[in-house]
């Protein structure tokens, strides 16, 4: 009976995380969704701690420990993803992706030792194959992904920076290597050395996630935050394997397939395969570039009040912002222009590069935080065929998607990538904080164009002095 | 060892097998017709979605011997680390989203 009820537990735990993901999809029953999937997830956690039962008709014990795990858990996640800055957003997503990957890890782990328990006391007992290959390969992409997240994060927050490592590709290479054999040897059954040759591919599993995310740089973060999500997802789907679980299975391989989709869909509008993602990194491209060899010419400098008169007598401005706003906190005061400009009868709209920021969508969260109206944002294409007929562009901390070395320089390690072609607009107006090339590490032609003009300063500094100067005009 | 045939004529593996390979298609068909606009708060839930890893992390903690300290607290940190998964993963989600829909009602 109880079995039944928790077998139902499961099957609705399933069925919502189906519909909550439908439900992610749509921008109004979004928020709907997210609940609808936790809802989900409650009942398969209680269901799983009061109704479970072991193979041998046991209930669960050690509940103190349970509940103390899950209050601590509770607490101190609510108030992490409670007091977490909106542009901070990326790097907690990374975190939290990390903790699911650690706890596959841990699962294994566990599940291992007792393994070994029962082969030590059994003389003769051989464990299932297919059992290792689960216990195995959880631990393994739990760990991969665990030790990925971290990098992910620390990188994300600048407690890491970027660095090739000589001859990177290769040693990753070996490793992955290594890694196939030993599981082969640990799945096969070669017993004496076991314990040794595990612990072996958690160490190698752990250095191939560092190693396979340090030499990524930044506008490529994004793809590996989201194929490290979908790695967590197949984590979750061995630990549904393990214990014969349904609940884990669908999640787990719902998130291993949309994570990779959406992975997909973010190189897509790079306009580059995952293979050039992970292996040709921009990393790598930073060294020979050389970038202060290159002589760039001159760039023109423009001030705030004329900034603000190029504005105030146009007729359409589109706004591109970047990291920079982000970084800056000026999404708020990016509105305040905005509006005020609309007062003076300007038609202002932003348009949004899809991986412009660390996230894809980063800055129509960001924007949505300072109420930016929904119809204002322009996706990548509607925004190019707004270009010609927009007077004033204002870049707002963005750098690699306006980048015309994409279309024009095929030696450029972005070439190929689809950007904003804000010099089809009359004006170009970008806010820098200083000439350093952006998070990619590649110079930008577009700075030194006849077209440009570069307003230094800081975003929200900068936004606040148009504001001011245009409110008294 | 055993044959690896025999995952497939195993009843139980068999379906757990289907499970997997419809829920692939199923991962598919749901996402690709996201608007660019909600990837973040898609990757935020999904990401809290496969902390139903925790379920794992429950039975490990609740089959563990009451003597044996090591897997009790790995089985410890395991679903404290889950719970920080599903619960900080869900309650990001909503902020996110609730910026969307405050927005919507003006």
């Amino acid at each position: 009976m109880g079995n039944a009820l928790l077998q139902l537990c499961y099957l609705f735990g399933s069925v919502t995380f189906i519909m909550g993901l439908k439900m992610l999809s749509h921008p109004d029953t979004a928020r709907k969704g997210n609940l609808v999937a936790a809802a989900g997830m409650i009942i398969s956690i209680f269901g799983t701690i009061f109704l479970f039962r072991s193979e041998n008709a046991e209930h669960l014990h050690n509940y103190v420990w349970i509940f103390a795990a899950l209050a601590i858990g509770t607490v101190v996640g609510t108030m992490a993803a409670k007091k977490v800055q909106m542009t901070a957003m990326p790097e907690m997503v990374s975190l939290f992706n990390g903790m699911g990957g650690a706890c596959a890890m841990l699962i294994s782990i566990v599940e291992y030792r007792r393994v070994m328990d029962l082969v030590a006391a059994t003389p003769g007992y051989v464990p299932e194959t297919g059992k290792m290959i689960v216990v195995v390969l959880g631990m393994l992409i739990g760990t991969v992904s665990f030790a990925g997240s971290m990098i992910a994060w620390g990188k994300l927050n600048g407690r890491i920076k970027d660095r090739t490592i000589p001859g990177g590709q290769m040693i990753n290479f070996v490793i992955f290597a290594g890694l196939i054999v030993l599981v082969a040897i640990v799945v096969g059954g070669f017993f004496p050395a076991m314990p040794a040759l595990f612990y072996g591919i958690l160490a190698l599993a752990a250095l191939y996630g560092v190693l396979f995310v340090m030499p990524i740089g930044g506008a490529d973060m994004p793809v590996v935050i989201s194929l490290l999500n979908s790695f967590t997802g197949v984590a979750a789907a061995f630990g549904g394997f393990l214990y014969n679980n349904p609940v884990m299975l669908t999640g787990g391989i719902l998130v291993g397939s949309a994570g990779t989709i959406l992975t997909i869909l973010m190189c897509k509008a790079m306009n580059r395969s995952l293979k050039n993602v992970l292996i040709g990194s921009f990393g790598g491209a930073k060294a020979t570039a050389g970038g202060a060899a290159k002589e760039q010419g001159n760039y023109k400098e423009i001030s705030v009040s004329d900034s603000a008169t190029l504005m105030a007598y146009a007729t359409k401005v589109i706004i591109i912002p970047g990291y920079g706003l982000a970084v800056a906190q000026a999404q708020h005061v990016c509105h305040e222009l905005e509006k005020v400009l609309e007062e003076k009868g300007v038609e202002v709209m932003y348009g949004i590069h899809p991986v412009a920021g660390r996230m894809p969508g980063h800055m129509n969260v960001l924007l949505a935080e300072a109420d930016v109206p929904y119809e204002k944002l322009l996706e990548m294409e509607d925004a190019n065929d707004q270009m010609s007929t927009t007077n004033v562009v204002l870049i707002l901390g963005a750098n690699d998607v306006v980048n015309p070395a994409a279309k024009e320089d095929p030696s450029s390690p972005i070439y190929g990538m689809p950007i904003l072609e804000v010099e089809k607009a009359e004006h170009v107006i970008v806010n820098k904080r200083s000439m350093k090339p952006g998070y990619a590490g590649i110079e930008n032609e577009l700075f030194f164009r006849p077209k440009t003009s570069m307003l230094f300063g800081d975003a929200k500094k900068a936004l606040q002095s148009l504001v001011s100067e245009l409110k008294q005009m | 060892m055993h044959s690896i045939t025999e995952l497939f004529t195993n009843e139980a593996t068999y379906r757990l097998i289907t499970i997997v390979i419809l829920s692939i298609f199923l991962g598919i068909e749901v996402i690709s017709r996201v608007p660019s606009v909600l990837h973040t708060p898609l990757m935020s839930g999904a990401n809290a979605i496969h902390g139903v890893v925790i379920i794992g992390a429950i039975i490990v903690m609740g089959e563990a011997k009451t003597d044996d300290y090591v897997a009790l607290t790995l089985g410890f940190l395991a679903v404290i680390l889950g719970t920080l998964n599903v619960v900080g993963g869900f309650v990001v989600t909503d902020r996110m989203l609730e910026m969307f829909s405050k927005k919507k009602k003006k």
